[in-house]
C-alpha cells in the first residue's frame, strides 16, 4: 500500500514536467517502431472466387501485384509526447497507423507498445447502428479491453464531452453521422488508455466541438502520462500541440524530430509537387499543338495578363499592366478586363465588355493603368477576356478566350497608412457622414 | 494458486471482456425489433418440433418402432441444428465484422466464439424443451446421462474447429459459403438423424457395414452418444456399442482432435491478414 503511495507520489512529481523536446528522452519508450516494412498485394484480377484462383492457379498468374507502402521505418516515441505525423496522401502514414495499432502485421520489422492503445482510425470505431449510444460506448469499450465496470467509470465523462447526453439511448442509426463521429471520438480520447493514436480528427464535428477539442489537446500536451499520436495534414496543429513531428515520404521517414522544420518540410514538399504538377501540364502544352491552356482555344491562342510595374504596390502607385493577344480573325473585337479580390472575394471591378476596342488583328500588346487610391491593403487578380459582338445585339458580346491561371495577374496592395485591411476601400477615400441623431 | 489465476486473467482476461461484450450484443441484436423478442428462442424449437413429430413420425411413419423415437429425433434435430448455426454464423462472422476488425485491434477469433456461444444457448434451450417432452413421454433416465457434458463439449469442439476453418476461408473465397450450404445437406443425410440406423441395416442388410460407416462421422458419432446416454440407451446405436475393435472405435474422436487443430492452425495462421484482405 505504501508502496503504491510513493509511486502516487513519484507520478506527481513527473506530472510538474511537461514533456518538451527539450525533455523528451528522460522518459521510457513506449512505443518502439523498429525497421519497419509493408507491402501489399493488390489483386490485378477483381474477382475473389475460386475459379479466379483456379485459373491464375493454372495459368501461373500470380494475381497480385506488389506494392511496397513501407520501407524500414524506424522511430521511437516516448512517454507524454505528443508526436505528429505528416506526409502526403499515399505516403504511408495511415498504414503506419494500422500498423502501430497491430490491426495491420509488419512484412519484416516489429512494433513494440508498452501500455494500453486505443486507436481512432477511419472516423468511427466501428459502431453497430442497431444498438444505443450507451450500448455502443460499452461494446466499443470492451473491444478496447475495458471491462463493463471501468466503463461505467468513464461513461459520464464520453457523454458530456460528446455532447450528446439526450440521445444515448437512442439507437446509433438515428444519429446523424456529426454526432456518431462526435461519440466515437469521445470513446477514444476518454477511455482510459496510455496511447491515444488519431488519424484525421481535426475535422470531426463543428466549430464548437473542435474548440472543445483543442482544449483537450492544449491540456494532454501538459499531461506527462498520456502519449498522443496524431496524423493529421493540418500544419498548424501539428505546431500548436505536438512535442515531436515526423515527415513520412513515399514510405520512409523523411524528417524526424523539431516540429517547425517538419512542417517547414511538409509545406515545401507540397508547393514542390504542385509546381511539378504545373511544369508537367505546361510541358504537355508546348508538346501539343492542339492543347491549348484553360480559357484559350484555336481561335485565340495567346491572351494572357501581365505586370509592367511592381506587382507590389501602396495606395499612390497606379498599377500598370499589359495584355497580350494573338487574334487574326477580322472583324470588331474587344477587351475587357475585370479586378478580382482575391482576400475579399467578389468582383472589385470591371471595364465592362465595350470599353477597349482593339485596332490591329495578330500578336499585339494593349497597356492599361489603374489607379490604386481607393484600396486597403488586400491581393488582386486582373482577368482579361478577348471578345467579339454578339450577332444581333449591339450592346452585347461573347467571350473568345479568357486569361486564367497563369495567364492572369497577380498585384499586392501594402500601404503602411492602411491601417485596419478589414473593409476593401480605404478610409481615406470613403466615410460615412454623418447627417443627425435623434 | 492466486499466481495461476492472475497469470490466467494476465493472458485471457482482455479476451473474456471482448467475448462478454460481443455476446451481449449478438443476444440483443438475435431478437432486435421482434414483438416477442426474447420468448421466439423457446417458441421458435417447439414450433419447430411440433412440425417435425407431425411430418416424420406420424405422416411418414419413420420410426423404429419403439415409443422414444420422436423424442429421439428431436434430439438428433436439435443438435444438428446446433452444428449448422454455428457454423452457418461462424463462417460469416469475420467478414460480417470486417469494419470492426480494420479498427480496432483485439483477438479475433474471439468473434467466432462468440457466434458460437450464442447457439449454445439456443442448445442448452432446445435441450430443455426435449427434457420436457422425454418427461412428458416418460422416458427412463439412466447414469448414462452423466456422460451428456462430454458429448456436448466434443459436438461444440467439431462445430467450433469447422466454423473457424471455414470463416477463414470465406475472407478470401466467397464460394465457401455455398460449398458448405452443399455439403450440409450431404453431412445430414449421411447420418442417422430423420431415419434411424436400423432403417437401413433391416430392410437391406447387404448395405449394413456401410450403412455403419455413418458413425465414423465425428458429428453422427457425438449425436448418437447424446440420444444413447440422453434418453434411449436400448435402441441407440453408437460407435462403442457397434464396432469391436478400440482402434475403429477411436476413429471419429481423432477426426475431432485432427480438426481442432487444423481449424486452429488455420485461423491463426491466417488471421493477423484478415484486416487487411477484407
Amino acid at each position: 500500500m505504501t508502496q503504491a503511495i510513493e509511486q502516487h507520489d513519484a507520478a506527481a512529481d513527473e506530472a510538474a514536467q511537461v514533456v518538451t523536446i527539450d525533455n523528451y528522452m528522460e522518459q521510457p519508450v513506449v512505443l518502439d517502431v523498429n525497421h519497419v516494412e509493408k507491402w501489399f498485394k493488390l489483386p490485378t484480377e477483381q474477382a475473389t472466387g475460386l475459379k479466379q484462383a483456379f485459373i491464375n492457379w493454372t495459368k501461373g498468374i500470380k494475381g497480385y501485384k506488389k506494392q511496397q507502402v513501407l520501407k524500414d521505418v524506424t522511430f521511437q516515441v516516448h512517454r507524454g509526447e505528443f508526436f505528429g505525423i505528416v506526409g502526403r496522401n499515399g505516403g504511408g502514414k495511415s498504414t503506419l497507423l494500422k500498423i502501430i495499432s497491430q490491426i495491420y502485421y509488419p512484412n519484416s520489422g516489429s512494433v513494440h507498445v508498452e501500455g494500453k492503445l486505443v486507436p481512432f482510425i477511419e472516423l468511427g470505431v466501428g459502431f453497430n447502428p442497431e444498438l444505443t449510444g450507451r450500448e455502443n460506448v460499452y461494446l466499443n469499450g470492451a473491444l478496447l479491453g475495458f471491462t463493463p465496470e471501468e466503463v461505467d467509470a468513464m461513461y459520464d465523462d464520453i457523454v458530456e464531452f460528446a455532447e450528446l447526453e439526450d440521445f444515448m439511448d437512442q439507437k446509433l442509426k438515428n444519429y446523424s453521422s456529426g454526432m456518431q463521429v462526435r461519440l466515437a471520438f469521445s470513446v477514444a480520447i476518454k477511455a482510459q488508455g496510455d496511447i491515444l493514436v488519431l488519424d484525421e480528427v481535426l475535422a470531426v464535428g463543428d466549430e464548437a466541438f473542435q474548440r472543445k477539442c483543442d482544449d483537450y489537446f492544449t491540456k494532454v500536451r501538459q499531461d506527462p502520462t498520456k502519449t498522443v499520436i496524431l496524423v493529421t495534414h493540418d500544419m498548424s496543429a501539428v505546431k500548436r500541440y505536438c512535442t515531436r513531428a515526423m515527415f513520412i515520404q513515399d514510405g520512409e521517414v523523411a524528417v524526424i524530430g523539431d516540429k517547425e522544420s517538419v512542417a517547414e518540410r511538409y509545406t515545401l514538399d507540397n508547393l514542390e509537387a504542385e509546381k511539378r504538377k504545373k511544369e508537367q501540364e505546361r510541358a504537355r502544352i508546348a508538346n501539343d499543338p492542339n492543347a491549348y491552356p484553360n480559357g484559350l482555344n484555336a481561335r485565340c491562342p495567346l491572351l494572357r495578363t501581365y505586370a509592367i510595374s511592381s506587382p507590389m504596390c501602396t495606395t499612390s502607385d497606379r498599377f500598370r499592366f499589359a495584355v497580350e493577344y494573338q487574334y487574326d480573325e477580322p472583324g470588331d473585337f474587344y477587351i475587357a478586363i475585370a479586378m478580382n479580390d482575391i482576400r475579399r472575394g467578389g468582383i472589385t471591378f470591371d471595364s465592362g465588355p465595350k470599353r477597349f476596342k482593339m485596332k490591329h488583328h495578330g500578336h499585339h500588346v494593349a497597356i492599361f493603368e489603374i489607379p490604386l487610391a481607393l484600396f486597403n491593403d488586400g491581393e488582386f487578380r486582373l482577368i482579361a477576356s478577348l471578345r467579339t459582338p454578339t450577332p444581333g445585339d449591339g450592346t452585347m458580346t461573347d467571350a473568345v478566350a479568357v486569361a486564367l491561371d497563369d495567364n492572369s495577374c497577380t498585384f499586392v496592395i501594402r500601404d503602411k497608412d492602411n491601417k485596419d485591411s478589414y473593409a476593401l476601400i480605404n478610409d481615406r477615400s470613403l466615410e460615412f457622414v454623418e447627417i443627425e441623431q435623434r | 494458486m492466486n499466481t495461476l489465476k492472475q497469470r490466467l486473467k494476465d493472458r485471457y482476461g482482455y479476451a473474456m471482456t471482448v467475448l462478454r461484450g460481443l455476446v451481449k450484443t449478438d443476444f440483443k441484436m438475435r431478437y432486435q425489433g421482434s414483438f416477442l423478442g426474447v420468448a421466439w428462442s423457446v417458441l421458435k424449437p417447439l414450433m419447430l418440433f411440433a412440425v417435425m413429430y407431425v411430418v416424420f413420425a406420424k405422416f411418414m411413419r419413420m420410426t423404429d418402432g419403439t415409443p422414444t423415437f420422436p423424442v429421439v429425433l428431436l434430439l438428433g434435430i436439435s443438435s444438428w441444428q446446433f452444428v449448422t448455426e454455428t457454423v452457418g454464423i461462424g463462417l460469416r462472422s469475420i467478414v460480417d465484422r470486417g469494419d470492426l476488425l480494420r479498427k480496432v485491434h483485439f483477438p479475433n477469433y474471439i468473434v467466432v466464439v462468440s457466434a458460437s456461444i450464442g447457439s449454445l444457448i439456443s442448445l442448452a434451450i432446445n435441450y430443455v424443451v426435449v427434457l420436457i417432452f422425454a418427461i412428458f413421454m416418460r422416458v427412463e433416465f439412466t447414469w448414462r446421462v452423466l456422460w451428456l457434458p462430454l458429448n456436448v463439449l466434443e459436438l461444440y469442439i467439431i462445430a467450433l474447429a469447422l466454423a473457424l476453418m471455414l470463416s477463414t476461408f470465406y475472407v478470401f473465397y466467397r464460394d465457401v459459403l455455398h460449398i458448405w450450404e452443399v455439403l450440409q445437406q450431404i453431412i445430414f443425410y449421411a447420418m442417422p438423424i430423420i431415419y434411424p440406423l436400423s432403417f437401413i441395416t433391416e430392410k437391406h442388410p447387404e448395405y449394413s457395414t456401410i450403412a455403419n460407416l455413418e458413425l465414423m462421422n465425428p458429428i453422427a458419432q457425438t449425436i448418437q452418444d447424446i440420444r444413447h446416454n440422453f434418453i434411449a440407451p436400448a435402441t441407440q446405436p453408437t460407435v462403442w456399442n457397434t464396432f469391436g475393435s478400440w482402434w475403429v472405435k477411436l476413429i471419429p474422436v481423432a477426426i475431432t482432435v485432427l480438426l481442432l487443430w487444423f481449424g486452429v492452425y488455420v485461423f491463426r495462421r491466417n488471421s493477423r491478414r484478415f484486416a487487411e484482405v477484407m
